[in-house]
């Protein structure tokens, strides 16, 4: 809105309510006088000559704005000494001109009206470096993401939000100071949350690159979601036998430090620099090298057995879905890495039965022992904490928990599986007979607007319920297996060949959403009612056992992980990426990268593939040696700091003191643990401190520029 | 929320007022949610004009003072959802001084439904809409500031 330069002076002293915050003017103007040398160039002094480059973006911007008019009002703005527009601001060229006009105008300020500074900041960084300014007298004006875009067809709205967004960013501009990055060297460790297939690939890559990798699992063992797998799609590879070789180099790689029945606890610090504090949960079981750091010299669990063979306590095993009993003291299945015991102290009674078959020689079981905390040093992390299954039971209509021969997906898995609580043998739940008609709904959960199941597709149920129509034909001759799905998505290599085979094998299509389940209670069989959308009649099919293809969500400390390190989700709650498309393994919080499932659910070639990816993605600061943050610190100005101290307490990140300078008591900042969020500059009740690239005159002038006209 | 192509534009012309509204947004969550209602397109009216800092927490209950005796008709202060703060807790720290601008303005009987603070986060461009059309709509039903009318000659 170019309201003419009059209303400047007029705000100072008018009404009552205008003095109250007039003196914000004033200080702005002494806190600029008193800003920290250091960063103030010289150039601060000299006026202001700002280059506005006005991006079309091809028709993305100048489709819904009149360039020309933009342009032309730019030029008006005071401090302006040059403006330019061209087609694409980001492509060589474009570049080229900031290169050039910085030059040739003499420019102390550049600022750029195109996308998002989120997008191409760093590349008109560059282009202005390259110019001769400092990288950070550069300002972006957003004129497509959150103008062009979302005002499409209002050209005379999105012209005057434009002409506006520039005059606010040529305000900030004006004001910009040289600054420069503080290089800090990164600790030469990794570390990665969560040990299943993706954490695992991730750890041996870092470990094979040299990198010392700290391996983080919640369970008692490594191995994940895959290792309760029976079968993987489509190549029918057994997931046990693929994954073991795996799992066996975790455990021997000297470069990883595996810590399984742990979790992160507190993470402090920055890239290069964190520091991890991980909660070792009490184990009851000492390893053989916690055995002999006790002094018992060849101690310590083997795996033997032998206490659980006496416990006397009787669980459900989490890990057969709580389809097999387990003891108080347990191992998840026979293949588990690491092989040592662990006491579930929630049920141990402390009879000491096990302490007695563990013998005076190993003597590995301490059942005083207590959850202990470590803090190691860390360069950069990976989470791969992966997901859990829906509760399928909230879909009521289905009958999961209510009808005995309903079984999500993940207990068909261990059903059908060697080493699973049948020893492979599928049967019904309610009778133990061998099933011959399977029912499997797909999409339970998943793709669900009602609100009860999750929006998202969960991506693998599909493929994986045509590898168990086809288990059961291979397993029980004369079975055959209904599937009720919405659509087959068979998306990856082999995936629609595979689809095609199961069609051929003989499994039954039937394409509708499943309204409800009903079990007959004399022979516990199930009707599944659907409506055959293709056929266009309602369908009432009696089958012997329901495998509902359940949606999945992140994992239960997916949430407190993701808080620790300061990562963010989208509204489903899988972690949010730098960028969809361009950074798929990368946060917002540098250092922090994402593997696997935890970012969105995938299957094990895209686990492992994103897994390979963040590897890559962490090594490079630790290769690297050292990085570079944005010099966004804090600074006291020491004239007007009383030494209230009230900003050291506001700190999230202990970065301020108070110290004794002649005499007087000022704030002093430990610019390597600041990360310029500015909580402490926005409460300071005396204006001393300083935000650079976010001063308090910069954003004033911004605020001033919008409502005034941006001459001030 | 609308489409481009069924998103009624806001009538202008002489005689029409249009409020001037600041927003104040952070970088991680609140930027980043506006950035992703402009890549999907979604609508809102164009009256918001936006200053971004790094967390809100770097807002100085004055500069929505300063905004408003500059003359603004409404002020919008956005940062994450709490819990969700890039910098830890910015946020809270934000919301408490925001708070007290609400009171202040209550106070001095300027309608602090000319200010408001929300939470949107880089998932939530929707949302970000919806804000923003809201927004637009309580500001124009209470009309001009009457800071801005004493600005006038």
């Amino acid at each position: 809105m170019p309201e003419k330069k009059a209303t400047t002076k007029k705000t100072e002293s008018k009404k009552q309510d205008t003095k109250k915050v007039a003196p914000v003017k004033q200080e702005v103007k002494k806190q600029a006088a008193a800003a920290p040398n250091a960063a103030v160039g010289s150039t601060t002094e000299q006026k202001a000559r700002i280059g506005v480059f006005i991006c079309h973006c091809g028709t993305n911007i100048a489709g819904s704005m009149d360039i020309k008019e933009v342009q032309e009002y730019a030029e008006t703005i005071p401090g302006v000494a040059f403006v330019d527009n061209y087609q694409y601001m980001c492509s060589t060229p474009g570049q080229g001109k900031i290169e050039k006009a910085i030059k040739d105008k003499k420019l102390t300020g550049i600022v750029v009206a195109a996308c998002t500074p989120r997008l191409h900041e760093p590349t008109f960084r560059t282009a202005t470096k390259e110019g001769g300014l400092n990288p950070f007298r550069f300002e972006m004006a957003n004129i497509r993401d959150q103008n062009s875009w979302v005002h499409m067809h209002d050209r005379e709205g999105s012209t005057d939000k434009a002409k506006d967004a520039i005059r606010i960013a040529v305000a900030k501009a004006a004001l910009l100071q040289d600054l420069y990055p503080k290089s800090v060297p990164v600790e030469k460790t990794a570390m990665v949350v969560g040990a299943g297939v993706g954490g695992m690939q991730a750890a041996l890559d870092l470990a094979a690159a040299g990198i010392k990798t700290y391996l983080i699992e919640a369970d008692t063992s490594i191995g994940g979601r895959m290792s309760q797998l029976d079968k993987t799609f489509p190549t029918l590879d057994c997931s046990q036998c693929i994954l073991t070789p795996k799992m066996v180099d975790v455990g021997r790689s000297p470069n990883i430090e595996l810590m399984t029945w742990s979790e992160v606890h507190a993470v402090e610090g920055y890239i290069g620099n964190f520091d991890v504090t991980i909660r070792k949960k009490a184990r009851g079981v000492l390893t053989p090298k916690e055995a002999e750091a006790r002094g018992i010299v060849g101690g310590g669990c083997n795996g033997c057995g032998d206490c659980d063979a006496v416990c006397p306590v009787v669980k459900p095993n989490n890990f057969e879905v709580g389809m097999k009993p387990r003891k108080a003291i347990y191992i998840n299945h026979p293949q588990v890495v690491p092989l040592i015991y662990t006491i579930d102290f929630t049920s141990c009674v402390k009879c000491g039965l096990c302490v007695t078959a563990c013998g005076p020689e190993k003597r590995a079981i301490d059942l005083e022992s207590k959850d202990e905390f470590v803090t190691v040093k860390i360069g950069t992390a990976i989470l791969a904490t992966g997901y859990d299954i829906f509760p399928i039971e909230k879909k009521e209509e289905w009958g999961y928990k209510r009808f005995e021969n309903v079984i999500t997906s993940l207990e068909f898995e261990r059903l059908i599986c060697a080493s699973g609580p049948t020893g492979g043998h599928l049967v019904r739940p309610s009778d133990g007979e061998t099933p011959k008609r399977v029912g499997f709904v797909l999409c339970a959960g998943s793709r669900d607007n009602t609100g009860t199941g999750k929006p998202y597709c969960s991506r693998f149920c599909c493929m994986y319920s045509l590898k168990h129509a086809h288990q059961i034909i291979e397993k029980i001759p004369g079975c055959i297996p209904y599937i009720f799905y919405m659509d087959i998505r068979s998306f990856g290599k082999m995936y629609e060949e595979f689809y095609y085979r199961i069609q051929d094998e003989g499994a039954k299509f039937i394409r509708g959403r499943v309204a409800n389940i009903i079990e007959d209670k004399a022979t516990k069989n199930l009707h599944v009612m659907a409506d055959d959308t293709l056929l266009d009649r309602p369908i009432d099919m009696e089958v012997d056992l329901v495998v509902l293809a359940s949606a999945i969500q992140p994992s239960a400390d997916t949430n407190r992980t993701r808080k620790l390190f300061g990562v963010s989700c989208s509204m489903d709650g899988w972690l949010l990426e730098a960028h969809p498309k361009l950074n798929p393994c990368g946060t917002t919080t540098a250092g922090v990268f994402l593997a696997g499932v935890c970012q969105g659910p995938k299957d094990i070639p895209d686990t492992v593939a994103s897994a390979e990816g963040a590897a890559s993605a962490a090594s490079i600061p630790i290769h690297m040696g050292e990085v570079e943050l944005e010099p966004y610190f804090a600074s006291c100005i020491e004239d007007k700091c009383a030494g209230c101290g009230m900003c050291v307490n506001l700190c999230p990140y202990s970065a301020l003191s108070l110290v004794e300078k002649d005499g007087r008591t000022v704030m002093q900042v430990t610019e390597a643990k600041c990360k310029g969020c500015g909580t402490c500059g926005g409460f300071c009740p005396g204006g001393a401190i300083w935000m650079n690239h976010f001063t308090t005159p910069q954003i004033v002038a911004q605020i001033d520029a919008f409502l005034l006209g941006g001459e001030q | 929320m609308s489409a481009p192509g069924n998103f009624t534009i806001p009538k202008r012309g002489p005689g029409i007022w249009q409020p001037k509204i600041i927003g104040l947004l952070c970088n991680w969550c609140s930027y980043a949610g506006a950035d992703l209602a402009g890549g999907g397109r979604i609508q809102y009216p164009p009256d918001v004009r936006v200053v971004r800092v790094m967390c809100t927490g770097r807002l100085d209950a004055l500069f929505v003072l300063k905004a408003f005796a500059d003359g603004a008709d409404g002020v919008l202060v956005s940062g994450c959802h709490f819990g969700d703060c890039h910098y830890l807790e910015g946020n809270y720290k934000a919301a408490k001084r925001m708070f007290m601008v609400k009171r202040l303005m209550k106070s001095i009987g300027l309608d602090d439904r000319r200010f408001r603070m929300t939470f949107v986060s880089a998932s939530e461009g929707a949302k970000w809409g919806a804000v923003i059309t809201d927004v637009v709509k309580t500001v124009n039903e209470l009309g001009p500031s009457p800071l801005a009318e004493f600005n006038k000659e």
